[in-house]
């Protein structure tokens, strides 16, 4: 049987957050009543016209420079004309042959382009089904109409679901920094389409594509990825051809339905829009958007190696979930005592913190959100580092901490967790241990040292977890004389 | 003193500030004048006058309005059933500035169905007549204003000229229409017809009106992107000699296809011209007798998406007793655009697809750039182009609604100032016909003078109009009701 590569390319709808529309005054709109939030332009009224959004286009070039894309001196707006309820003026403006930002690259990831545009109106269908087919009436709230939309296209430079999926919370975090967007998939002011091919492993000639649409969220791109792989693979094994079409991905019953096949493709008849004058960028422009650029992820990560010391895996993790990155930050720069050490703070906040948030406790393993503040697991992670607490005493502050909140110290100090030192008390403590599991004892003498568990196991509950687990081994080895 | 409503705009307004006549009185006879309209001017008329703007420069003086500028709460239907009865929720900013100024909305004027047209019968609300001759056309698509000024229905009015749409109208009914520098003037309200060429302009009796209205509609508009600040304010003309001035004849636009009673009347000027001290020298524009092939490739395209937006969802029309959305949207169109309409947007459609942009459209925007260039060359060397506005007098109703090529013809002479963005008027210079017992009491059938000037010359091509205008001293009162 063949093997086969996939190759994807994705083409990404961003929702500027802007304060009014791409082309009319109109504030954008956030579940307010339907069509309150409109104008003669974005209505399509008779005789009105477009004007560009300044901002808009500001966060274009923002994009355009946090991608590396080369920012057009001079670009244009063009007329897409197709006929839809939707589409107030038959026409979505957008860009053609000439977009603000051409090329670039985000991680292994080549851009192609990207461009302005304006988002359609929301239709929504009357009846049972809440769809299309079936139902009774369809009406159109133009409240969204005209919000302004940045396309990312990308090179076809990915070859599996589960890179799709992490390469777009990257872009997700990237924008998220820029601050452009909100860019949350189930609001949809993030939407992404999928171009799909496969090609027999080994091989350079790109395969038949099909464009999977409008995935609403990061676990959906990539199950909607990987069956329609799957489709592809079995259409090729049994000898057929893949058609190039348009694909809807149903997240319910994991169908893939056509859309349109490519002889049903709209001739869009684009043309330069005799409305709008071409964007011309000019120094100012460029100052205001480098002066406006954050540190992104990849360089934050390239920080967190140099400066900060994390391993490269650890830094990357951290900075390419903004949320995760502020939060280290904010803890590393809380002055407790004794001090947390950068990569003790990093391992608890990826591996101890984050499985003890979650959707249940409201914090979408968002750590800002919790009660834990970052001072706080700074001041827990600076207790463990010097042995003041064992670890596993650490983990039950921080149950408090994730629960409750409050002050390690403190919890620390009336629950009386403090680490035994390798004094006489703990030295006790390992003996009745000894003397309680003499087959454990007898099995370490005689060269087994993972025999060592019931013994530890022992002066923990003793102990209550306070005792330090390399200095109860090393009782342990001492007082049976290895 | 004289009748009320043989005052030129001007007069009128200084009639109404010096308190001679009050702008209710004035309104007034307007309003009931436009009763008696036998021509077909008009779409809608104010029952009454608008409260007094006092102490604002037009004083009260009544306008009419094209029909496809937006007025709020009045019917604006751009001369179509599609937009039967539409009320817009806003006002056009010419016509809101022009408010501003003191002007008062008289009515709305008939016109060829979205600006379609030269004889203003592709009206959805019938043609409208020639007041110098009842079996003619007014020419189009500013008909209704055109002919409603030159019958003394209103004191001026405004236009729109995407071809010729001002300027070719103004010449058949023997009166002034200026078309400005593409961009002088903000579009915002302007129903659309081709975005690139569309400008809103005067109708009016004369020169010095002409200069009066542009002056209180022009400007940098926020809402129009292509609109433009202009370097100066418009001033009213007095020049009375044209000594130095250099006039530019065109061959290309002033040979073949021009009527003999068209040229006559045109060198009559030219000679009235040099009386006054111009020079006459022939120019060459060698790209100009392919502007009409280029403009009917790119003022379709742009209609041909201009328009999709009248498709029965959210207002206008909408044809009943559909069960899908094609079907609404076919019947829709099919019932609500007339044929010439429908044309163009055939056309404008075909030379957008796929396979064909570069072919139609991509060439036709090359041959707009070299007649630009071609103007830009005349300029060096004359200070203004002069042509007959119309190859023709005003023709007879029906005579080329068989045959849109001669009707699209009418355009030959005004098409090429359209796609250079430049400013151009055309004002009455004599009468043809005379001979053949033509027009009213066989008086006559109205020829227009056409100048045009580099872009933002309007302060100078007013002037240079108003001097040949009072030397030719033409007689309108042949088309007076």
């Amino acid at each position: 049987m063949t093997t086969y590569e996939p190759v994807i390319g994705l083409e990404i709808h961003i929702q500027l957050a802007t304060r009014t529309k791409m082309f009319c005054g109109c504030e954008l709109s956030f579940g307010e009543p339907p069509n309150t939030r409109t104008c003669p332009v974005c209505l399509g009224l008779p005789g009105a016209l477009p004007v560009a959004n300044a901002q808009a286009i500001h966060f274009g070039l923002l994009i355009g420079l946090a991608v590396g894309s080369q920012l057009a001196p001079r670009s244009i707006f063009h007329r897409k004309n197709y006929f839809y309820p939707d589409l107030p003026k038959g026409y979505q403006i957008s860009q053609f042959d000439e977009p603000l930002c051409l090329g670039g690259q985000l991680a292994e990831v080549r851009i192609h382009r990207v461009h302005l545009e304006e988002d359609a109106a929301k239709l929504v269908h009357m009846g049972a089904s809440g769809r299309i087919h079936a139902s009774d009436a369809s009406i159109v709230d133009f409240n969204r109409g005209g919000t302004p939309l940045a396309e990312i296209v990308t090179e076809p430079d990915i070859h599996t679901a589960e890179q799709a999926g992490e390469w777009l919370r990257l872009l997700r975090t990237t924008m998220r920094q820029l601050g452009v967007s909100d860019v949350n998939m189930e609001e949809g002011s993030l939407r992404c389409d999928a171009n799909i091919s496969i090609r027999p492993a080994g091989t350079t000639e790109l395969g038949t594509k099909t464009e999977l649409k409008n995935m609403n969220s990061f676990r959906f791109i990539e199950r909607g990825i990987r069956a329609e792989i799957a489709r592809q693979e079995a259409i090729l094994d049994g000898g057929g051809r893949v058609t190039q079409e348009t694909l809807h991905y149903d997240p319910d019953s994991g169908r893939i339905t056509s859309l349109r096949s490519k002889e049903e493709a709209h001739d869009y008849r684009y043309f330069p829009e005799p409305d709008l004058v071409p964007i011309a960028v000019d120094e100012a422009m460029l100052d205001a958007a480098r002066t406006a650029m954050p540190e992104l992820p990849a360089a934050r990560a390239e920080r967190f190696e140099q400066e900060v010391g994390l391993s490269p895996e650890v830094a990357r993790r951290l900075a390419f979930r903004s949320e995760l990155g502020d939060y280290f930050e904010r803890a590393l720069a809380a002055e407790v005592d004794p001090p947390a050490p950068a990569q003790t703070l990093a391992n608890w906040i990826l591996a101890d913190l984050l499985s003890r948030l979650g959707e249940a406790d409201g914090t979408g393993e968002d750590p800002n959100r919790s009660l834990v503040t970052p001072s706080a697991l700074g001041a827990l992670c600076g207790l463990v580092a010097s042995k003041r607490i064992s670890v596993g005493a650490a983990r039950q502050v921080l149950d408090r901490l994730v629960s409750d909140g409050g002050d390690p110290k403190a919890i620390v100090e009336a629950e009386g967790l403090e680490a035994l030192d390798g004094g006489d008390d703990l030295a006790a403590v390992v003996a009745a241990a000894i003397a309680a599991n003499g087959d454990a004892a007898e099995k370490i003498r005689a060269g087994n040292p993972k025999a060592i568990g019931p013994i530890v196991g022992y002066v923990m509950r003793e102990t209550k977890g306070r005792a330090d687990g390399g200095e109860v081994t090393r009782l342990v080895n001492e007082q049976l004389g290895i | 003193m004289a009748d009320l409503l043989d005052l030129s705009a001007a007069a009128a307004a200084r009639a109404i500030d010096s308190g001679e006549v009050s702008a209710t009185e004035l309104f007034d006879a307007y309003a009931s004048r436009t009763r008696e309209d036998r021509l077909n001017c008009f779409t809608w008329v104010a029952d009454n006058p608008p409260s007094a703007v006092s102490g604002a420069p037009l004083s009260g003086v009544p306008l009419a309005v094209k029909d496809l500028f937006c007025t709020a709460n009045v019917p604006s239907q751009s001369g179509s059933r599609i937009l039967e009865g539409y009320l817009p929720p806003y006002t056009a900013t010419v016509v809101e500035r022009l408010e501003v100024a003191g002007a008062s909305l008289l009515a709305k004027t008939n016109q060829d169905e979205f600006a379609m047209g030269s004889s203003n019968e592709n009206s959805a609300y019938g043609p409208v007549l020639n007041p110098w001759d009842h079996t003619r056309v007014p020419g189009g698509s500013s008909g209704g204003s055109a002919a409603a000024v030159a019958a003394g229905l209103a004191p001026w009015a405004l236009g729109t000229d995407t071809g010729g749409s001002i300027r070719q109208p103004a010449a058949l009914c023997g009166i002034v229409g200026l078309k400005p520098t593409y961009g002088a003037v903000s579009r915002y309200g302007m129903i659309a017809f081709a975005s690139s060429l569309d400008q809103a302009g005067p109708l009016t009796r004369d020169v010095t009106d002409g200069a009066l209205m542009l002056r209180h509609m022009m400007g940098r508009d926020e809402c129009d992107a292509t609109s433009l600040q202009f370097p100066e304010e418009i001033a009213l003309p007095s020049a009375e000699r044209l000594d130095g001035v250099r006039l530019g004849v065109p061959e290309e636009l002033t040979g073949e296809g021009v009527e003999a009673g068209v040229l006559q009347a045109f060198e009559a000027a030219l000679a009235q011209a040099e009386a006054l001290g111009a020079t006459i020298e022939r120019v060459h524009l060698p790209h100009a007798p392919h502007a009409l092939s280029a403009y009917y490739v790119i003022a379709p395209a742009e209609c041909s998406s201009n328009l999709a937006r009248f498709d029965g969802v959210r207002y206008g029309l909408r044809a009943e007793n559909e069960s899908d959305l094609l079907g609404m949207y076919t019947s829709t169109r099919h019932d609500g655009f007339g044929p010439e309409v429908k044309r163009r947007i055939m056309l404008g459609t075909y030379a957008l697809s796929s396979g064909y942009y570069d072919a139609y459209y991509a060439r036709a925007q090359r041959v707009r750039t070299k007649i630009v260039e071609d103007f830009r060359a005349v300029f060096e060397k004359v200070d203004f182009v002069v042509t007959p506005t119309s190859p023709t007098v005003a023709f007879e109703l029906g005579a080329k609604t068989g045959d849109p090529l001669s009707m699209y013809l009418n355009d030959f002479c005004t098409v090429p100032m359209s796609l250079a963005g430049i400013p151009a008027i055309s004002i009455p210079c004599g009468l043809a016909g005379a001979g053949e017992g033509l027009g009213v009491n066989g008086a006559g059938l109205p020829v227009g003078l056409q100048l045009a000037g580099p872009a933002f010359s309007e302060n100078r091509l007013l002037d240079v109009s108003y001097a040949l205008e009072q030397a030719l001293a033409f007689d309108p009162t042949p088309a007076r009701v």
